[in-house]
C-alpha cells in the first residue's frame, strides 16, 4: 500500500515536474494565515471605533455620541500632546530615511558597506524598550555621559538640575527611534539593492560623468524606492504610535497621544475607555493621513526628480548630504554601542557614585538578587517567543510551499506584490488603535489574560516579519533541485525535508531569529492580550524603568536584549557549523 | 571633433602577485580602432576597468594612461570622460528613452528646447525618431543597443571602450550594430579599444589586433 502510494506520487512528480511537492496539501495556508492577523485587526478596529463614539454597552455606553471626541479635544494637554506626537514622528521618520539612504549612497561598494550587516544585527535584534532604557542611562543628568565628562570638564559634583529624559521636546524619543529605525531601513535598502543592477548602472553613470553619490540618487534610488516604500510607511506608523519608548523617554504630562490612549485604557475609571478609544482612533486617522501625505510628497518629488535627473547636471548637493548622513550613522552606531555597554556596566555595578566614570566595583550581586524575579518572566518571554515563532514558521512555510505549487501557472513575484500590502498591515495600523478592541473581544470570549491569547497577539506581528524574511529566499530557490530530487524517486515530503529545507536552512533560521526578536520586544500586545497579568521581560522592564534602581533595571533590560541576541547568534552559528565543509552554503 | 590619442604606457595588471600580462605600450590614434583579444581571464575587461578608473581594488596596476597630453591616473571615473559600452545595454529602466539620453547630455546644453533638439537629432541618428517617450523595455535588442551608444556619445567622451558589446545580438544585428558603433565613433574622432573573443569582430572592424596571452 505504502509502495503503491509512493509510486503514484512518483508518477505524478514526473508528469508535472515543475509543481511543488505538496500539491493541494497547503491550500488552506493563505486563508488561515491572513485570518490569523486580519481578524483581530479588523475586529479590534471595530471594537475601538464603537466606543470612540460612545458605544460600549458592557460599560454603560449605549448611545452613539460625539462626547468622547469633545472630551478628547477639551483635555488640557491635548494640543501639546498632539504636537509632541507629530513632531517626534516626523523627525524620527525623516531622519531615519535621510540617514539610511544617504549612508547607502555614500558607502556603496566600500568595505564599510560590506561590514554594515555586522553592525546592524545586534541593534535590529534589540528590543526598543531595552535600547530606550540604555539610552536613558546615557543621557540622564546623572547618566553615563554626564559622569564621563564630570567633574573635569563640567565641574559637576552633583548631577545638574536639568531635564533630559522626559524633556517636553520629545527629542530623546527621536534619538532612541533613530537608533532602531535607521538599521531597519538600511537592512531593507541593502536587500532591495540586491535586486537591481546597482553596481553596473553606477559604473555607466560614472562613465557619463556623474559622481557615485549623485548617480546613486538619480539612477539607483528611483529603482529601489518602490521596494522600501512599505518599510518607510511602517517606520512612519511606528514612530507616530510607539508606546514603550515614549513611556521610558518621553514627557509625562502630557505624554504622546499613544501613551495617553494607553493610560486611559488602563484607568480604573472605565468611563475613560471612551476617551482612550477616541485618542486611539485619532491616532489611526493620523497614521492614515501621514501615509497619504507621504504618498503625495513622493509623487511630487518623483515629478520634480525627473527634471533633475534629465537636466544633465553632474554636481549636486547630494554629496555633502550623503557624507553628513554617513557621519551621523557612525555617530548613531557609536551611541548605540555605548548604550549597550552602559547597560552591561550598570547591571554589574556595585556602588557607583556620581560623578565617577565607572562603578567602584563589578560583581554578580545585582544578578543574584534579581535571578529569582527574572526567571518567571524570562521563561514566559521565551515560551511566548518560541511558540509564536514556531506557529509563524509553519504558517509561512505552508503559504510559500502553496505559492511554489501555484507559481507554475502565475508569476510568483506578481502574486507577492499583490499580497504585500496585506502582509504589512499589522505594521502599518497603529497597535493601540486595535488592541483595545481585540482585548474587549478576548474578554468576551473569556480568553484574555491567558498565555494563548498573548501568543496569538504576538503572532499578529511575528508573522509579517517571518513572511518577509522567508519570501525572497523561497522564491529565489532553484526549483531544479526539487525536480532533480523528485526524478530520483524521492517523495515530495522527503524532498522538502531533505533537500529544500537544508539548502534554505540559513534564511530559515534568520527568519526565526527575527521573528523571535519581534516577539520578545512586544510591549503593548502583551499588556492588552494579557490584561496586564502576563508578565514578560518587556512589560516588567518598562514598568521598572519608571523608578527602580538603575542596577536593577539594567539586569532586566539586558536580559530582555540578550534573548534575541542569542537567537541571532544561533541562527548564524548553526549553519556555519553544519556546513563548515560546504562552501556553497556559507555566506 | 576629438583629435587626441589614447596612450597606454607600460600598463600591467596583477592579482595576488600574479601578473596578468606583460607591460603593454599602446597608442590608439583619434578615429582608430584597436581590437584586444585573448582567452577569458587574461585581463582584457580588467584593462578596460583600469582605463575607465573602475578597477576592482583586488587588482594592482602599474603604468600610465593618458588622452592627448592629459594623464588619467588618479582621476575619478566621472572626470575621465571615457565612454564605455558593455554586453548589456544597461538602459536605466526608470527613465524613458529620451530620459536616458537627457541624463547623458551635459547641463551646459541649456533650456528645454535646446536639449530636446539634441536628443531628437541623436534619436534620428540612431534611426529611432519619435522614440523619446518610449519605455526602453518596449524596444528590441538592436534598438536598445543603439540607444545605449547614443547615450554614451551624448556625454561627449574623449575615448570609447567596448567591452564585448556585440555578444548579445544575433548574427545579422551584430554586423549592423558593429558598423553603426564604429562609424559613429570614428566620425567623432574617438580612439576606440574593442575587447572581444570573436575573430569576426576583429576582422570586421579592421585595424590592429592585440592578443593578450
Amino acid at each position: 500500500m505504502g509502495t503503491a502510494l509512493h509510486e503514484v506520487e512518483h508518477a505524478a512528480g514526473q508528469a508535472d515536474p515543475t509543481r511543488a511537492p505538496q500539491r493541494g496539501v497547503f491550500v488552506w495556508a493563505p486563508a488561515i494565515t491572513v485570518a490569523v492577523f486580519l481578524v483581530p485587526i479588523a475586529a479590534g478596529l471595530l471594537g475601538t471605533l464603537a466606543p470612540a463614539f460612545g458605544y460600549l454597552p458592557a460599560i454603560g455606553g449605549t448611545e452613539w455620541t460625539l462626547a468622547p471626541w469633545r472630551a478628547l479635544f477639551a483635555y488640557p494637554g491635548f494640543s501639546t500632546s498632539l504636537t509632541l506626537t507629530l513632531v517626534t514622528a516626523a523627525l524620527a521618520t525623516l531622519g531615519s530615511v535621510v540617514i539610511a539612504l544617504g549612508a547607502c549612497a555614500y558607502l556603496q561598494g566600500s568595505a564599510w558597506a560590506r561590514r554594515v550587516g555586522a553592525f546592524i544585527a545586534p541593534l535590529l535584534a534589540m528590543p526598543h524598550a531595552a535600547l530606550a532604557i540604555g539610552f536613558a542611562f546615557m543621557i540622564l543628568p546623572s547618566g553615563w555621559i554626564a559622569r564621563i565628562i564630570s567633574p573635569w570638564l563640567t565641574a559637576w559634583v552633583v548631577p545638574p538640575d536639568v531635564l533630559t529624559v522626559g524633556h517636553p521636546s520629545g527629542l530623546p524619543i527621536v534619538g532612541s527611534l533613530l537608533m532602531k529605525e535607521v538599521p531597519y531601513l538600511l537592512l531593507m535598502t541593502l536587500g532591495a539593492l540586491n535586486q537591481v543592477p546597482a553596481r553596473e548602472h553606477t559604473r555607466i553613470a560614472q562613465s557619463l560623468g556623474y559622481g557615485r553619490v549623485v548617480a546613486w540618487f538619480k539612477i539607483v534610488l528611483p529603482q529601489v524606492y518602490p521596494q522600501i516604500r512599505l518599510p518607510v510607511y511602517a517606520v512612519l506608523s511606528f514612530s507616530l504610535s510607539v508606546v514603550d519608548v515614549a513611556l521610558i523617554l518621553g514627557p509625562n504630562n502630557p505624554p504622546t497621544l499613544a501613551v495617553l490612549a494607553v493610560r486611559w485604557f488602563a484607568d480604573p475609571d472605565t468611563t475613560r475607555y471612551f476617551l482612550g478609544a477616541a485618542a486611539a482612533l485619532l491616532l489611526f486617522l493620523l497614521v492614515g493621513t501621514a501615509v497619504g501625505l507621504w504618498l503625495v510628497v513622493e509623487s511630487l518629488l518623483a515629478r520634480l526628480g525627473r527634471g533633475w535627473i534629465e537636466g544633465g547636471r553632474r554636481n549636486s548637493v547630494t554629496l555633502p548630504v550623503a557624507a553628513s548622513a554617513s557621519a551621523t550613522l557612525a555617530g548613531l552606531f557609536a551611541l548605540a554601542a555605548a548604550t549597550i555597554a552602559g547597560l552591561i556596566v550598570w547591571s554589574f555595578a556595585q556602588t557607583w557614585r556620581f560623578p565617577a566614570a565607572l562603578p567602584q566595583g563589578l560583581s554578580f550581586t545585582n544578578w543574584e538578587h534579581q535571578a529569582t524575579s527574572l526567571l518567571g518572566p524570562a521563561l514566559t518571554t521565551l515560551a511566548v517567543g518560541l511558540a509564536s515563532t514556531l506557529i509563524a514558521l509553519v504558517l509561512t512555510l505552508a503559504c510559500l510551499e502553496h505559492e511554489a505549487h501555484l507559481s507554475a501557472r502565475r508569476s510568483a513575484r506578481a502574486r507577492g506584490a499583490q499580497v504585500l500590502w496585506l502582509i504589512y498591515l499589522p505594521l502599518l495600523v497603529p497597535q493601540v488603535a486595535f488592541l483595545f478592541g481585540t482585548q474587549v473581544l478576548l474578554v468576551r470570549l473569556g480568553f484574555d489574560a491567558t498565555l494563548a491569547a498573548v501568543i496569538w497577539a504576538h503572532l499578529i506581528f511575528v508573522l509579517p516579519y517571518m513572511f518577509l524574511s522567508l519570501a525572497d529566499p523561497w522564491r529565489a530557490f532553484d526549483t531544479r533541485y526539487t525536480r532533480t530530487a523528485l526524478a530520483l524517486g524521492s517523495s515530495p515530503w522527503r524532498v522538502l525535508l531533505r533537500v529544500k529545507l537544508p539548502i534554505l536552512l540559513r534564511p530559515l533560521l534568520i527568519g526565526c531569529a527575527v521573528a523571535f526578536a519581534v516577539s520578545v520586544g512586544q510591549y503593548l500586545p502583551t499588556l492588552f492580550a494579557g490584561s496586564g497579568r502576563v508578565a514578560t521581560l518587556t512589560t516588567e522592564a518598562v514598568t521598572l524603568s519608571g523608578g527602580a534602581d538603575r542596577r536593577v533595571i539594567g539586569t532586566w533590560a539586558l536580559t530582555q536584549a540578550a534573548l534575541p541576541w542569542v537567537g541571532y547568534l544561533l541562527a548564524a552559528l548553526v549553519p556555519a557549523i553544519l556546513f563548515v565543509r560546504r562552501r556553497a552554503l556559507r555566506p | 571633433m576629438n583629435r587626441d590619442a589614447l596612450h597606454l604606457h607600460q600598463v600591467s595588471l596583477a592579482i595576488e602577485g600574479r601578473t596578468l600580462f606583460a607591460p603593454l605600450d599602446l597608442v590608439i590614434e583619434s578615429g582608430e580602432c584597436v581590437t584586444l583579444m585573448g582567452p577569458s581571464g587574461c585581463g582584457k575587461s580588467t584593462l578596460l576597468d583600469f582605463i575607465a578608473g573602475t578597477l576592482d581594488p583586488v587588482f594592482t596596476a602599474s603604468g600610465t594612461v593618458s588622452i592627448g597630453e592629459a594623464p588619467l591616473d588618479g582621476l575619478a571615473p566621472e572626470h575621465r570622460r571615457v565612454g564605455i559600452l558593455f554586453q548589456d545595454d544597461l538602459l536605466f529602466p526608470h527613465l524613458s528613452v529620451g530620459g536616458n539620453l537627457a541624463f547623458a547630455l551635459p547641463a551646459q546644453v541649456h533650456g528645454r528646447a535646446a536639449r530636446q533638439t539634441r536628443i531628437e537629432s541623436a534619436l534620428a541618428e540612431a534611426e529611432l525618431s519619435g522614440f523619446a517617450q518610449r519605455d526602453p523595455a518596449t524596444l528590441s535588442g538592436g534598438q536598445r543597443a543603439r540607444v545605449a551608444l547614443m547615450r554614451t556619445l551624448l556625454a561627449e567622451p574623449r575615448a570609447l571602450l567596448l567591452d564585448e558589446p556585440f555578444n548579445r545580438l544575433d548574427a545579422q544585428l551584430r554586423g549592423d550594430f558593429r558598423a553603426f558603433v564604429i562609424s559613429h565613433a570614428r566620425e567623432r574622432g574617438l580612439p576606440i579599444l574593442l575587447v572581444t573573443h570573436d575573430e569576426a569582430d576583429a576582422a570586421a572592424v579592421g585595424g590592429r589586433v592585440i592578443r593578450l596571452a
